[in-house]
């Protein structure tokens, strides 16, 4: 009779009187110990829950905080760009990090016979995180090509991938002229058409079917 | 008192009476006299008794009240199987070297400064600086390669020793857990010196788990504290590295270290073989 299911099965009646408990009043279809131990554990969990949530939620929350948007960071006169070659300035992501919270951005001119996105921005500001894994990118002129030093990434001229591991084109800035100084505003990414989306971060593919395993975030 | 295997538990006997029928002694002086020196020299006895006595009786004040001599006994002195060899400790010395990494990083703890801004600096303050900084810190970062190395070869030890079949399936599982809590402290710890080589392999590294599908992207946001390098980044580093992870291997280390007593160890798989042969030769 070790295996319950075959003991012949009778149905018990719900109230602990008529099942012989020692102690049970008329009526009452849970013990007191039952309800003392559900009561004890219910506590227990509810008193967990009070610290337990709430730790949680803060060490989660810049998961579902909108990272500060930067705002227009003047890089210099419109006289300091061309639509040739691009210039390096600095910008300011996170004001309260120092240096890690720089980083380099690459300008020029648009210039409508050569560029063929339809992106609308009055100067091509382009950010030097390579898309394969985040390391900096550099523009070498010679060949007018963005080159990754850690896995070998290389970009053409806009930014669109040549070679190597990178899975789309070099995320872009918004950029605005205002009194003849250009400004260099959020972040935005791009998928191999040039077409803009939310910003993404390296590593996470734009294109095709795999676009659809990297979701957009609350934080961007 | 047995929590002392036999050999190593004193034995008590009767001193022998130092001059008892020496004649000259009894020639030389009076009764009295030979009554008194018996008696300082049994004093002189009981005295180096009763202090020899006390690290046993310290002993057994502890046992007395927290019954941990059988269980010490059991753990300690387990019977372990025939052809154990060097390749068994490497558990243990995976053990001793998270221990070390435990107590170097605790005292690196005490100077080092987790901010984006502080904690290069307060790095070269404790290598050029503190006393024995350099040393410290030392043991600490080439520790955490050891431990490593030590960690994988355990892992190898056990599988090519079939030491993670029935009934250890579930202390291989959680091996398993613990070399990945390893290289999540391998993963964090990399960050805090906050060079540019850290910098620039913890944003790899989280551009790495960014990479994994679905929830990548959350992770990656989890570790930064947000969507780019921030300040709390750093922070959070080293929260992980030296409060989350570090509780998490030590709980797992104990629930690992309670199943190999459990569970006993197994024999190298050369001598099941053996074994298998003479049995077989028997039954024929």
């Amino acid at each position: 009779m070790a295996d319950p299911s075959k003991r012949p099965h009778r149905k018990q009646s719900p109230y602990t009187v008529d099942r012989g408990i020692p102690g049970a009043y008329a009526g009452e279809t849970v013990t007191r110990r039952r309800l003392f131990t559900g009561g004890a554990l219910a506590a227990g969990g509810i008193a967990s829950a009070a610290f337990g949530l709430p730790a949680l939620g803060f060490a989660l929350g810049p998961l579902f905080e909108r990272s500060e948007a930067p705002n227009f960071q003047d890089v210099g006169p419109e006289s300091d760009f061309n639509p040739e070659t691009y210039v390096a300035k600095v910008i300011t992501i996170d004001p309260y990090v120092g240096e890690p919270g720089k980083t380099t951005v690459y300008v020029r001119r648009f210039d409508p016979t050569r560029d063929t996105d339809k992106l609308h921005q009055p100067y091509v500001a382009i950010s030097n995180r390579c898309m394969h894994l985040g390391c900096p990118v550099r523009y070498v002129s010679a060949s007018e090509r963005f080159i990754c030093p850690c896995h070998g990434g290389v970009y053409e001229f806009d930014g669109k991938v040549a070679g190597g591991p990178p899975v789309r084109p070099l995320d872009r800035f918004d950029t605005k002229v205002v009194a003849g100084r250009v400004k260099v505003g959020p972040r935005f990414s791009l998928d191999s058409h040039l077409h803009r989306h939310k910003v993404r971060d390296p590593s996470n593919h734009l294109d095709g079917l795999w676009q659809y395993i990297y979701p957009s975030r609350p934080t961007t | 008192m047995r929590l002392l295997p036999g050999p190593l538990r004193r034995r008590r006997e009767p001193a022998p009476a130092p001059t008892a029928g020496r004649p000259d002694g009894d020639l030389r002086k009076g009764h009295e006299a030979v009554a008194l020196e018996h008696e300082r020299e049994a004093a002189r006895e009981r005295r180096r008794e009763a202090i020899a006595d006390v690290p046993i009786a310290v002993v057994g004040w502890l046992d007395e009240r927290t019954g941990a001599g059988p269980f010490l006994r059991g753990f300690l002195y387990r019977k372990v199987p025939k052809g154990t060899n060097w390749f068994y400790t490497l558990g243990s010395a995976t053990m001793f070297a998270f221990i070390s990494q435990a107590v170097t990083g605790v005292f690196l703890a005490m100077y080092y400064r987790p901010s984006a801004t502080q904690a290069y600096e307060s790095i070269q303050h404790i290598q050029n600086d503190v006393f024995l900084g350099q040393l410290v810190r030392g043991m600490h970062k080439w520790g955490a390669s050891v431990m490593m190395v030590l960690i994988f070869l355990h892992m190898g030890r056990t599988f090519f020793f079939g030491a993670y079949k029935y009934p250890r399936e579930l202390n291989w599982i959680i091996g398993v857990v613990l070399i990945i809590l390893t290289m999540v402290m391998g993963l964090t710890g990399y960050l805090l010196p906050f060079d540019q080589r850290s910098f620039w392999a913890t944003v790899v590294a989280v551009n790495l788990n960014s990479s994994g599908p679905i929830i990548g992207p959350y992770l990656a946001d989890f570790l930064r504290g947000g969507a780019e390098f921030g300040a709390t980044t750093i922070s959070r580093f080293y929260a992980i590295h030296m409060l989350l992870v570090p509780g998490l291997i030590a709980a797992l280390i104990g629930i690992h270290l309670y199943l190999v007593a459990k569970l006993g160890t197994t024999a190298p798989p050369w001598l099941k073989a053996e074994k298998a042969r003479d049995l077989a030769k028997e039954e024929i």
